[in-house]
């Protein structure tokens, strides 16, 4: 793959590191990166399928089953709902929740400068860093039946949350979570847009939609298509829901990354397992493509 | 500001430019910006207000309120025997990981920045794309496996291998366009002296790219103090548990939660990365140029 050691003596390289060299200056970050990520990949597609179990018979030799465990999962009621799940979570926290909250933040906030616009980035961003399993907590302080603020304020005690919308939960909990990254990414395309066409839109009488649409999507197209990819990806992929409703009750908020889990870590079907997380490779993988030829695309019209 | 005349005729005939109505509908939203810029301030503040004040309420419930204040809750830390010590653990898993990314990816970055190695740069986007693509959540199943077959499991060196493996291409990348944007006369000229290429990276390149191993080693930090699964899936038993996981079990496990312990130890535990984020956006600005990468 790399280094064909044809190069006789040192490359004309500024330190003169030569082949050899840079190929050994490669080698322990690829070792990591072969070890742990490619192997898994690959593995996932063989255990996927097997009936290998964590404990029992099956734990100590696995058959292989072929592909009994696709159609396994896609006659299991569970699994189809999990997916299901997944694409509201998905649907509802990154592409409407964040993406949309996240322009709506950065639009307003377009050209000012000043402690409300730090204020406002301030806690945006703080929700973003802080430790997921500090703000899971957070939330179910926050939306607790008896004791929470949220009721609170409301004056509606006595209203679980999270018992009677998991899913609205973690939604709401997931824009709030990843609002920041889409915030950002607008601030810095909306830099992009001149000043004073928006002003000529404006004094032309266009309403706020009709700038947007005319004026300032057209020039962003790029970084929404980036923004909505990305956002996706990482949403598809985020186990902070567990932190909060472990799935639950009765496996209304069990997305996928939770299903996983508790199908092959706590309930041992480890087989069955690397199906679903395969099926989950390919959907990450799915979305991955389609942003590298987009993003190539776009270097290519630049 | 301007002299508001309530005659605003409909909508749709479009007024010429400066007639009240146009005047009026600024003024409209400005006012709509204002509320709406406050909502999003209290939905993103009304979580953290309980962080804000249990800790030093000296009766924590789980409302958020104005605390009766106190500092004698951090003493719940002392008592617990587990808390402190997860904090300590979460270090050691940063700090293994955050130098192993950094010298391995600074490695890497600098012979593929300096040498031409043939399919470079379809290396390192199969590499991103890789990294993008095979995330702990998809992968935890034979991530497991893996670290049984290999004896890391219940390893803190084990979580350490597996974090760096998943942020090293992304690490390179970032490090790659650093490298790239250095000028090569230096080292050049370092050779003529006769230094030897280690000694090179070490005096001259380092020092110049610091900025970047910098940012890459924050971002390595932040990634795994906060990582929650991957620590979870691998270590057994509360002893080499990082605060993460600590943090879970606290309000998960047993009976009616510690709010003294879990307030201040969600604070304590929050500090690092919130001040690591001040003293980063202070000094170099939180901000994206066009667009990249958490």
């Amino acid at each position: 793959m790399k280094g064909r050691r044809r190069a006789t003596g040192a490359a004309p390289d500024a330190a003169g590191l030569g082949r050899a060299r840079a190929t050994g200056f490669l080698v322990p970050g690829m070792v990591l990166i072969l070890l742990f990520l490619v192997v898994p990949a690959a593995w996932t597609i063989y255990l996927g399928v097997t009936n290998y179990r964590l404990t029992g018979l099956a734990a100590a030799n696995p058959e292989v089953v072929g592909l009994d465990n696709y159609t396994r999962a896609l006659t299991d009621e569970r699994f189809r709902s999990s997916l299901v799940l997944t694409l509201q979570f998905v649907l509802g926290s990154a592409v409407i929740g964040q993406a949309g909250l996240g322009f709506a933040i950065a639009y307003a906030l377009r050209d000012r400068r000043g402690p409300l616009r730090r204020l406002v980035e301030g806690f945006v961003l703080l929700s973003w860093i802080l430790p997921s399993s500090v703000v899971a907590f957070l939330w179910i302080a926050l939306l607790d039946r008896d004791g929470g603020t949220l009721n609170a304020l409301l004056g509606i005690p006595g209203t679980a949350w999270l018992l009677d919308h998991p899913m609205l939960s973690i939604i709401v909990f997931n824009t709030w979570r990843g609002t920041a990254f889409s915030m950002m990414l607008y601030a810095a395309a909306l830099e992009n847009v001149p000043r004073s066409h928006l002003e000529t839109a404006r004094l032309a009488g266009a309403g706020t939609w009709q700038q947007l649409r005319d004026v300032v999507f057209p020039r962003i197209r790029g970084h929404v298509l980036t923004n909505l990819l990305l956002i996706s990806l990482w949403t598809f992929n985020d186990f902070a829901p567990f932190l909060i409703t472990a799935g639950g009750p009765e496996q209304r908020s069990e997305i996928l990354p939770v299903y996983v889990y508790k199908v092959a870590l706590s309930g041992g079907e480890l087989g069955f397992g690397a199906a679903i997380s395969f099926v989950m490779l390919l959907i990450n993988l799915v979305i991955a493509l389609v942003y590298l030829r987009m993003l190539g695309r776009r270097k290519e019209t630049a | 500001m301007s002299t508001a005349t309530r005659t605003a005729p409909a909508r749709t005939d479009r007024p010429a430019p400066g007639t009240a109505p146009v005047a009026v509908r600024h003024v409209l939203s400005r006012i709509g910006r204002y509320v709406f810029l406050c909502a999003v301030l209290g939905f993103f503040a009304l979580p953290l207000l309980w962080l804000a004040t249990a800790p030093f309420d000296e009766t924590p419930t789980i409302t958020a309120s104005l605390p009766r204040f106190t500092l004698d809750n951090f003493r719940a830390l002392l008592d617990n025997p587990y808390a402190l010590s997860s904090l300590l653990n979460s270090v050691y898993l940063a700090a293994g990981t955050a130098v192993l990314v950094v010298t391995f990816a600074a490695l890497a970055a600098y012979a593929l920045s300096r040498v031409r190695v043939p399919g470079r740069d379809a290396l390192l986007y199969g590499l991103l794309l890789l990294s993008s693509i095979v995330t702990g959540t998809a992968t935890m199943v034979p991530l497991f496996e893996l670290a049984f077959r290999l004896n890391l499991i219940d390893s803190r060196l084990g979580v350490i291998l597996i974090l760096s493996g998943g942020l090293l291409p992304a690490a390179i990348f970032i490090l790659k366009d650093f490298m790239d944007a250095t000028p090569t006369s230096y080292e050049e000229s370092a050779r003529v002296f006769g230094a030897s290429p280690l000694q090179i990276m070490r005096h001259i390149v380092v020092p110049v790219v610091r900025p970047g191993l910098a940012t890459v080693g924050v971002w390595a930090v932040a990634n795994v103090w906060g990582n929650f699964l991957v620590p979870f899936l691998l270590l057994r038993g509360p002893e080499k548990a990082p605060a993460a996981v600590i943090m879970y079990t606290l309000y998960t496990e047993g009976g009616q939660a510690d709010l003294r312990l879990l307030s201040t130890f969600s604070l304590l535990y929050s500090l690092p990365v919130a001040l690591m984020f001040v003293f980063v956006s202070s000094r170099y600005g939180f901000r994206f140029h066009g667009g990249i990468k958490r």
